[in-house]
């Protein structure tokens, strides 16, 4: 045991050193600034090529769009149009004329709302459909049929139900975000290996400390994959519901737009929504990896 | 007869798929006394890991009985612990956690919080695994794993402690590190134990008794050895010890000459 503890200690001390000369040969007796040097690459490394790829793009939009009599604005353009939308996003006005901030604001909250209903109920459909054998008979074909409906088709009956547009909204992303999240929770549930089922017989786990300590954990990376579906899923028919249901939120202001012939201020408005879907699908992925860690890698 | 501290009697195992019945066990007693450290050997297949799930509870036997300690047991329980083959750590919990799992449930109002505590490092020391306690299974090699299972089974204060293999997956040295802690922790707590195994030397070098099953379809016990070596026992001395390499070729001679294992068989 000792002389393994000695070997490893050794190597960890002859690793910087090879660092130092690898990467800082002008400054071989700081380590400490081979450390920046070797940060400032990586962030290079990173940063650097999207951003260059961006800036080609945005530099072939404006070409290609340059002309004017163009059907699509260029950048400089939508800069030129939008810009009063742009540097006023906390903008406050009447009905619909309010900044970006609170238009996505709107949408985000229906959304939240939405999505935190689908996550509960479809993790505890989830869990019926993976721990009963008969639950799962009776229930799958009828998820693998509904799933299949597009998110707009609900929306008519949606409305017909709630007889107003925020609820109807609501309803179409908790019926959009709902079936990953169910499918991926039974296929976890089914997936938990027979080691930590003998290992919660031998201990006489109740039902409930079966759920908490074994179940939920084996099959949270499960989980997450079916959350992160359902949140990219979910930004994706809020967009399209507000469309039809008016009032604040970003997909009104589309719609909006359209109809105002303001076709800048659309562009500008997608690059808000694929901003913001981005970072719901890093957040929930972030959420994940805080939950499961050392879970996927048994 | 007067019945052992653990003891099976007529356990027949017939398993039943797609119609076609297959027998596996028939009519396998066996009496196992308390202190006493017993081997199970027998070529792959010979259902000697269903014998070991049947004390465990973990699978019910067609027709027979296990009686612990006088009472008649049909499903699993902390009093007969398991270290199983493939360590079965919960991967999300810490080496210390995955044992308190284990502490507070056994000891749920019998042991108060800091007892609870201070029997989970208890049983981190006896595998000599406490300075890990806070990493997380898949941090530690597998032969720590295995110790952590160990010091998990040893925690649940068993009455009997079911070995399935523990050192099956492990490379050769760190087996040997593993089998001299188990002896010492026998030594030192005199658990009833019982290890399956189809390492010979494992079994001569560990055990009191070896039970030699026969190859399946229908295994039975073919043959009990008893190790009449002094304990403790060390390898090395162990190695051109006459009583030893007796039993080492008996066991073989039973395995390789009366029931050589017959792939066809399967």
């Amino acid at each position: 045991m000792s002389v393994t503890q000695l070997n490893i200690k050794e190597s960890k001390q002859v690793s910087p050193k090879a660092q130092v000369v690898a990467f800082s040969p002008a400054k071989p007796t700081r380590p400490i600034g081979s450390m920046v040097v070797e940060k400032a690459r990586r962030l290079n490394a990173t940063i650097l090529p999207p951003l260059l790829t961006l800036a080609l793009l945005v530099l072939a939009w404006e070409i290609l769009c340059s002309s004017p009599t163009s059907s699509l604005p260029s950048p400089s353009r939508v800069l030129s149009e939008s810009w009063e939308l742009i540097i006023h996003p906390f903008h406050v006005g009447q009905g619909v004329d309010q900044g970006m901030f609170w238009h996505i604001a709107a949408s985000l909250q229906r959304v939240a709302l939405g999505y935190a209903l689908a996550a509960i109920a479809g993790i505890a459909l989830g869990v019926l459909v993976g721990q009963s054998q008969w639950a799962m008979r009776g229930l799958d074909p009828i998820f693998q049929i509904l799933r299949t409906v597009p998110p707009l088709a609900w929306l008519p009956l949606s409305l017909a139900a709630f007889r107003d547009g925020n609820p109807s909204a609501i309803f179409v992303i908790f019926i959009t975000a709902i079936w990953p999240v169910i499918i991926n929770t039974a296929v976890g549930i089914r997936n938990i290996p027979q080691d930590y089922q003998n290992v919660a017989k031998v201990l006489r786990l109740n039902g409930f400390e079966y759920f908490a300590k074994i179940m939920l954990p084996a099959a949270a990376p499960y989980i997450f994959t079916g959350l992160r579906i359902g949140i990219g899923l979910s930004w994706l028919a809020i967009v399209a519901a507000e469309m039809l249901i008016g009032g604040v939120g970003i997909g009104f202001f589309i719609w909006d737009a359209w109809n105002s012939s303001l076709i800048s201020d659309i562009i500008v408005a997608l690059v808000y929504v694929g901003v913001v879907g981005f970072l719901l699908d890093r957040l929930i992925a972030f959420v994940g990896r805080l939950v499961t860690r050392g879970t996927a890698n048994a | 007869m007067a019945q052992s501290y653990l003891s099976l009697e007529f356990i027949d195992k017939t398993f039943e798929r797609n119609g076609t019945k297959s027998e596996v066990l028939k009519q396998v007693s066996l009496g196992v006394d308390k202190g006493e450290f017993v081997s199970i050997i027998g070529h792959s297949g010979c259902g000697k890991s269903t014998v070991l799930n049947i004390i465990a509870g973990l699978i019910d036997a067609t027709s027979g009985a296990v009686f612990l300690d006088g009472k008649h047991v049909d499903a699993p329980g902390p009093e007969r612990a398991v270290v199983f083959q493939n360590h079965s750590l919960l991967p999300w919990l810490s080496v210390y956690e995955n044992i308190n799992l284990a502490v507070s449930k056994v000891f749920r109002g019998k042991k108060t919080k800091s007892e609870q505590h201070d029997w989970v490092m208890h049983n981190l020391d006896l595998v000599q695994m406490a300075h890990a306690k806070d990493k997380r299974p898949a941090e530690i090699s597998g032969g720590m794993k295995q110790r952590v299972g160990i010091a998990r089974a040893l925690a649940m204060e068993p009455k009997v402690l079911l070995l399935d293999e523990p050192f099956g997956a492990l490379d050769a040295l760190t087996r040997a590190h593993l089998q001299d802690a188990v002896m010492e922790i026998h030594a030192r707590l005199g658990n009833t134990m019982i290890m399956i195994t189809h390492d010979v030397d494992e079994a001569v070098l560990l055990s009191d008794r070896i039970v030699m099953m026969t190859n399946g379809p229908a295994a039975k016990i073919g043959e009990v050895l008893e190790v009449p070596i002094a304990r403790p026992r060390n390898r090395i001395e162990l190695a051109s010890d006459r009583t030893y390499l007796k039993c080492r070729e008996a066991v073989l001679k039973f395995l390789y000459e009366r029931h050589r294992f017959v792939e066809a068989a399967e």
